[in-house]
């Protein structure tokens, strides 16, 4: 069964070509739709199994990243989403698509509970774009198998995972940690995240947000040093495209 | 949108601080600016501020402004702070790119609110009284052409400027006036037109009995400026060079678009003639490349000015055949040395330069969605009062949509942002020379850009393209309307009814609105029969489109505002009726000056190389760029196991599923320039080539853009230099058999200060756009294994002149005959498979070029200087490796693949972790990347 992925953009969204093009590759049916559209007709998301909420400046990141974006699905899809992910539905937030699901209270879940972490400016006060190493402990992921390591380039200034020292501990006892930063050798966490993590999901495992950018290691040639290691069979972000579409059909 | 408001309308007030437990980076980096200016601070927090016109409810106020894990706020009242406040905000009219989205958000919340303003609060803890604390912002936080400050908490904003105020434009009688009265009224009114000129214009007015008014003597002034019309380079020049007189028609065509012209490659579909030069990419799509100046914008508001020419040059790519999909940027800059203490009063200082103009790129760059891949940076302490500031766009089109032409009857149809006073005067400003009062006067040239307004544009343009719903397009950049109207109309005619067009604010006069620069606009000619579907597919998604008028058959330019008729003028002599100014150019060759003694410490040497800012790591400006948005990116600026390396070329793969790469590469070799401006030329069409070359494009298929800053050409010296380097242009492109696409000319560079005229440097930049037909097969400069052998292909002469090595006296560098065949052998051994790595020779020579190589791969090198393939008698080994000769790659292959042309081994790569060249040199990796990699230790 062919599965629809439905690519949200909104002004200031840029990585919206080569999402729907990742779910395309591993075997979706990606469809890119402007958010006025979903803001007006909310119900349109039933027709889809995936949403993508793909990486950018929406609304220029004015007041904060993802911050405007949040607002608006919050006050007119919310209850929409959360029958979507009810439903079985899978979500995927990338970089600033992570800051808008985190910012309207998606991740880490449940809605009721608002806000409860947030994605700040880096330590170094400037917008990186670096390659990261990064681990996957056991988690409620139903995309990513613990153990297995992913490769991906971060592009951001505000990727800074922050949360009171009781929020991680749950997400920790209740395995919402998907991705952490390795911090060891030439491998460090670039942002100053909190227990080095990179993303997390919800309670179901099918809402996933992460601050790097899988479909930016979609082709092999696409990795930083591919002139010297040699091209890999599968690059790491279409395995992860796969399991999401996998996951959906 | 507000004007009619009372005045008395009150500001609801919200002031947002990082949480004390949580670190504040803002502040932090506030922090080190200020201690970097010499401020003895012990911390600094910034506090965000937010006006809400219009609103009274606190309550979503705060739950949209703050975050409620790592912020406070406050309503109506400051969060207090530690030490002294200092706030900084915008000036009224000044563009805030978050009002419009401040307001969306209250919308969606059912709260409707006016206006927004927004401010921040330095609350610093220092031994300083304000004055000392204002001192200090100004210098690095704050920059007065744009922003207000002052002691204490932001104050509530003011309101919106208003314009000129009359409607009423006035008629400016020319007849009888001197050369003296003419050239009076061009200064005037900002016209930058000469005696000749005006004489004219006079004359036109003269032969239609009646007297000009000020919007046709304005549209003259912006259509036949020196950005608009290239009109210094294409004037009939008499060149005297070595006593020898001779007469050139048109310097342009004779040179660069001769080359082109005489070369005649099948694959260019469209050169010099539409925004940006078109060439064949695949059975599908055409290539096309544009890089433009904004030099003095970023002279007087470095972040201001480079981000509106990244702006800019994305809308001349948008507005290219029937809009083109931009796929890169790259970006280059000259700046004074960043150590410098000599200041002259009226500039900014070089770091403060490059910080703002990086700062620009990035923020505009990375918001557009476009990868900034390549760049450069050279300095020299006579770019302090003028840097340079190149931005350029690579974009892609389907093949078959590169002709326009509107038709009469179309609508004319301005897309995107409102027009405002801002950019007044844009185009004959950047004509001008800058002086130490360019930042008073000249503030209304100077703009901040909205890249989110551009991007809306850009998504909604593209896909009114795919459904073929417009005849033609073209960006408003210089002149704003009048240039695009004026251009797009040219073969048919033109009816402007002004005041259709969307303003920001009212109070703008007539002529204002017709030549603002206000960014983020776009002119489309569409058909009747589309005008209710690009209407609608616009308005879906949030892009104001407005109709202002249609396109005539009458061969008029005719602009009314209500009932007034601002403009009508014949299209004939708008266009062809600039008369051609004769000039004088000189040259005279510098006699070559005999090379300096050699040092007797070369490895110190080779670290002072490495820590040269044309040389050293730029990694700290590259991570800044998004630079593989768009997933294309196969070879990125930064090479190497640790992603640190310097890059030759970046290679994009423009179509995704597809491995067909774009190759994006650079030359420019100022230091080249006072001493021979040919040779500078061929030298750098020489390395824009020889970096594409390097990561593998195919040399048959290189196209080239020329981009000239010089200093003020009625100097017959300066105009002899650009002479000299326009040959140089012609005869490498020939050489090479690369056609120049596209170019484009900044004249009269040079800083009038209180110690008299500064000249940059001659600059030319020379950008290489080429092709791999599989980026699988691409190559990098990071040495690979130890044991493979190191082979220098090309040969080298004692060519120190110019060079960073022993002062630079000496031959320049000369690009040879056998230069092509050079370049087709080391493409060749490239696409064998027998290439490990490979990075061409250029500052710093050999020496540096193998450091580069090491320090990327992480690798030592022994390298044997007498096995160094030598042109002419070498005796000293300083000269064998630090020499700047052109036309030369170091590879790294396993086994020596077929040459035939001059090579030898020189070496092999080891494990030893030094740069052995053998007693002439031995310096540790350590120390060679401590010297490349400073600026990681001293910028922030």
């Amino acid at each position: 069964m062919s599965v629809p992925v439905l690519v949200l953009r909104a002004a200031g969204t840029n990585c919206d070509r080569e999402t729907a093009h990742a779910f395309a590759t591993a075997g979706g049916t990606p469809e890119s739709r402007h958010v006025n559209e979903l803001l007006a007709e909310p119900q349109l998301l039933a027709r889809y199994r995936v949403l993508a909420v793909p990486g950018g400046f929406s609304y220029g990141d004015d007041i904060a990243a993802g911050r405007v974006l949040a607002t608006e699905l919050k006050e007119k899809v919310l209850p929409e989403l959360e029958r979507f992910v009810t439903d079985g539905g899978s979500v995927l937030g990338i970089c600033n698509g992570f800051q808008v699901l985190v910012k309207m209270g998606l991740l880490p879940g449940p809605t009721s509970d608002g806000q409860t972490v947030t994605l700040s400016h880096n330590d170094s006060d400037r917008y990186e774009d670096r390659w990261v190493d990064m681990e996957t402990p056991e988690s409620v992921s139903k995309f990513v198998t613990a153990g297995d390591d992913f490769f991906f380039p971060i592009a951001h200034a505000e990727g800074k995972f922050i949360a009171s020292d009781e929020t991680l501990d749950a997400l920790e006892k209740n395995k919402q940690v998907v991705f952490r930063y390795r911090n060891e050798g030439r491998s460090r966490n670039p942002n100053g995240s909190l227990r080095d993590i990179a993303g997390i999901c919800d309670a179901t495992g099918r809402v996933l947000g992460l601050m790097p950018h899988p479909e930016r290691h979609l082709e092999p040639w696409h990795h930083p040093y591919w002139t010297r290691a040699g091209l890999a069979n599968e690059a790491d972000g279409l395995k992860l495209f796969r399991a999401m579409v996998a996951a959906a059909e | 949108m507000s004007e009619d408001l009372p005045q008395s309308l009150p500001w609801s007030r919200i002031e947002v601080a990082v949480n004390p437990d949580h670190t504040d980076p803002a502040g932090r980096a506030a922090l080190h600016e200020l201690r970097a200016v010499g401020l003895k601070a012990r911390d600094v927090r910034v506090h965000r501020v937010f006006f809400l016109q219009g609103t009274n409810d606190p309550a979503p106020l705060l739950e949209l402004l703050v975050d409620p894990v790592s912020e406070t706020g406050r309503a109506g009242e400051p969060v207090p702070g530690t030490g002294r406040a200092v706030s900084v905000c915008k000036r009224p009219g000044v563009m805030d790119p978050s009002e419009a989205s401040i307001l969306r958000a209250l919308r969606s919340r059912g709260v409707t609110a006016e206006r927004a303003v927004t401010g921040r609060t330095y609350w610093i803890d220092a031994d300083a009284d304000d004055a000392a604390l204002l001192d200090a912002v100004g210098r690095c936080l704050a920059n007065e052409v744009i922003e207000e400050m002052g002691a204490g908490p932001v104050p509530s904003p003011r309101d919106l400027p208003h314009g000129h105020g009359s409607d009423m434009i006035p008629e400016v009688p020319l007849i009888g006036l001197s050369d003296d009265e003419l050239r009076a009224i061009s200064k005037r009114y900002v016209l930058a037109l000469n005696a000749g000129e005006m004489r004219n214009v006079r004359e036109h007015f003269a032969t239609l009995e009646r007297t000009p008014r000020l919007g046709e003597l304005e549209t003259i002034a912006q259509t036949w400026s020196e950005h608009c019309k290239h009109k210094t380079l294409t004037s009939p020049i008499e060149y005297v060079e070595e006593g020898r007189t001779e007469a050139i028609g048109n310097l342009l065509k004779e040179t660069v678009f001769g080359a082109t012209t005489k070369l005649d490659k099948d694959w260019c579909v469209s050169v010099f003639k539409d925004n940006a030069g078109i060439v064949r990419f695949d059975d599908e799509h055409d290539i096309c490349f544009k890089v433009e100046t904004h030099n003095h914008p970023s002279a007087i508001e470095p972040y201001g000015g480079a981000g509106t020419g990244i702006g800019g040059v994305i809308r001349d790519i948008l507005g290219t055949g029937l809009a083109a999909r931009p796929v890169a940027n790259t970006d280059v800059f000259c700046f004074g040395d960043l150590d410098t203490k000599k200041v002259p009063k009226g500039a900014l200082h070089p770091l403060r330069v490059m910080k703002g103009v990086v700062a620009g790129v990035r923020d505009y760059g990375n918001r557009m969605g476009i990868p900034t891949v390549n760049g450069a940076v050279c300095f020299d302490e006579r770019y302090t009062g003028n840097p340079i500031v190149y931005c350029g766009t690579v974009g892609i089109l389907p093949r078959g949509r590169s002709e326009k032409a509107a038709q009469p009857g179309d609508r004319i149809l301005a897309v995107g942002g409102r027009t405002g006073r801002d950019g007044v005067h844009g185009a004959t400003f950047s004509s001008e020379t800058l002086h130490d009062e360019s930042d008073e006067v000249s503030g209304g040239a100077v703009q901040i850009g909205n890249p989110i307004e551009e991007k809306r544009v850009l998504d909604s343009l593209l896909r009114a393209s795919e459904r073929d719903l417009f005849t033609a397009v073209t960006d408003c950049g210089a002149g704003g309307f009048s240039s695009a109207v004026g251009e797009m109309a040219e073969h048919c005619g033109a009816d402007v009814q002004l005041d259709q067009a969307p303003l920001k604010y009212a109070g703008l006069n007539p002529v204002e609105i017709w030549i603002s620069e206000a960014q983020e606009r776009m002119v489309l000619s569409v058909p009747p029969k589309h005008e209710s579907e690009i209407l609608a597919l616009f308005a879906a998604e949030d892009v104001e489109a407005t109709v202002i008028g249609t396109f005539t058959d009458t061969g008029q330019l005719v602009v009314r505002h209500g009932d007034q008729t601002i403009v009508d003028l014949s299209m004939e002599f708008l266009h062809n009726g600039l008369p051609k100014t004769p000039r004088r150019a000189e040259w005279t060759q510098p006699a070559v000056e005999p090379e300096a003694p050699a040092s007797d410490d070369l490895a110190a040497e080779l670290e002072r190389v490495l820590r040269h800012g044309d040389v050293c790591s730029k990694e700290w400006i590259v991570r800044q760029y998004d630079h593989e948005v768009q997933a294309g990116s196969a070879i990125k600026p930064l090479v190497g196991p640790e992603g640190r390396g310097p890059g030759d070329a970046s290679i994009v793969a423009p179509v995704l599923g597809s491995h067909r790469g774009a190759v994006i590469a650079n030359g420019i070799t100022p230091r080249y320039g006072d001493l021979d401006p040919y040779n500078m030329a061929m030298c750098a069409v020489d390395e824009a080539i020889r970096n594409a070359v390097a990561v593998g494009a195919d040399p048959e298929n290189i196209a080239i853009l020329d981009n000239f800053s010089w200093g003020d050409c009625n100097n017959p010296e300066v105009l002899g230099a650009m002479v000299r380097a326009a040959r140089g242009c012609h005869d490498a492109a020939l050489l090479f058999s690369a056609p120049f696409i596209s170019g484009k000319d900044s004249l009269n560079n040079e800083f009038h200060g209180e110690h008299g005229r500064i000249r940059i440097p001659h600059t030319l930049l020379i950008s290489a756009l080429g092709q791999i037909d599989d980026v699988t097969t691409a190559v990098t400069s990071d040495l690979k294994r130890a044991g493979s052998k190191l082979v220098l292909v090309g040969e080298t002469f004692c060519e120190m002149g110019g060079a960073l090595y022993g002062g630079g006296k000496g031959k320049t560098p000369a690009v040879r005959e056998s230069a092509p065949a050079v370049m087709r052998a080391v493409a060749s051994a490239i696409r064998s498979g027998a290439v490990l790595s490979c990075h061409d020779l250029s500052d710093g020579g050999l020496a540096a070029a193998a450091a580069e190589m090491a320090i990327a791969g992480n690798f030592g090198v022994r390298i044997d200087p007498s096995a160094i393939p030598v042109g002419e008698e070498m005796g000293r080994l300083d000269h064998r490796l630090f020499s700047e000769s052109a036309t030369r790659f170091l590879l790294e292959v396993e086994d020596v693949p077929q040459l035939d042309v001059p090579h030898a081994v020189i070496g092999e790569v080891t494990e030893d972790g030094t740069i052995d060249f053998g007693d002439a040199l031995q310096l540790s990796l350590e120390s060679a990347r401590s010297a490349f990699f400073h600026w990681e230790d001293t910028l922030r």
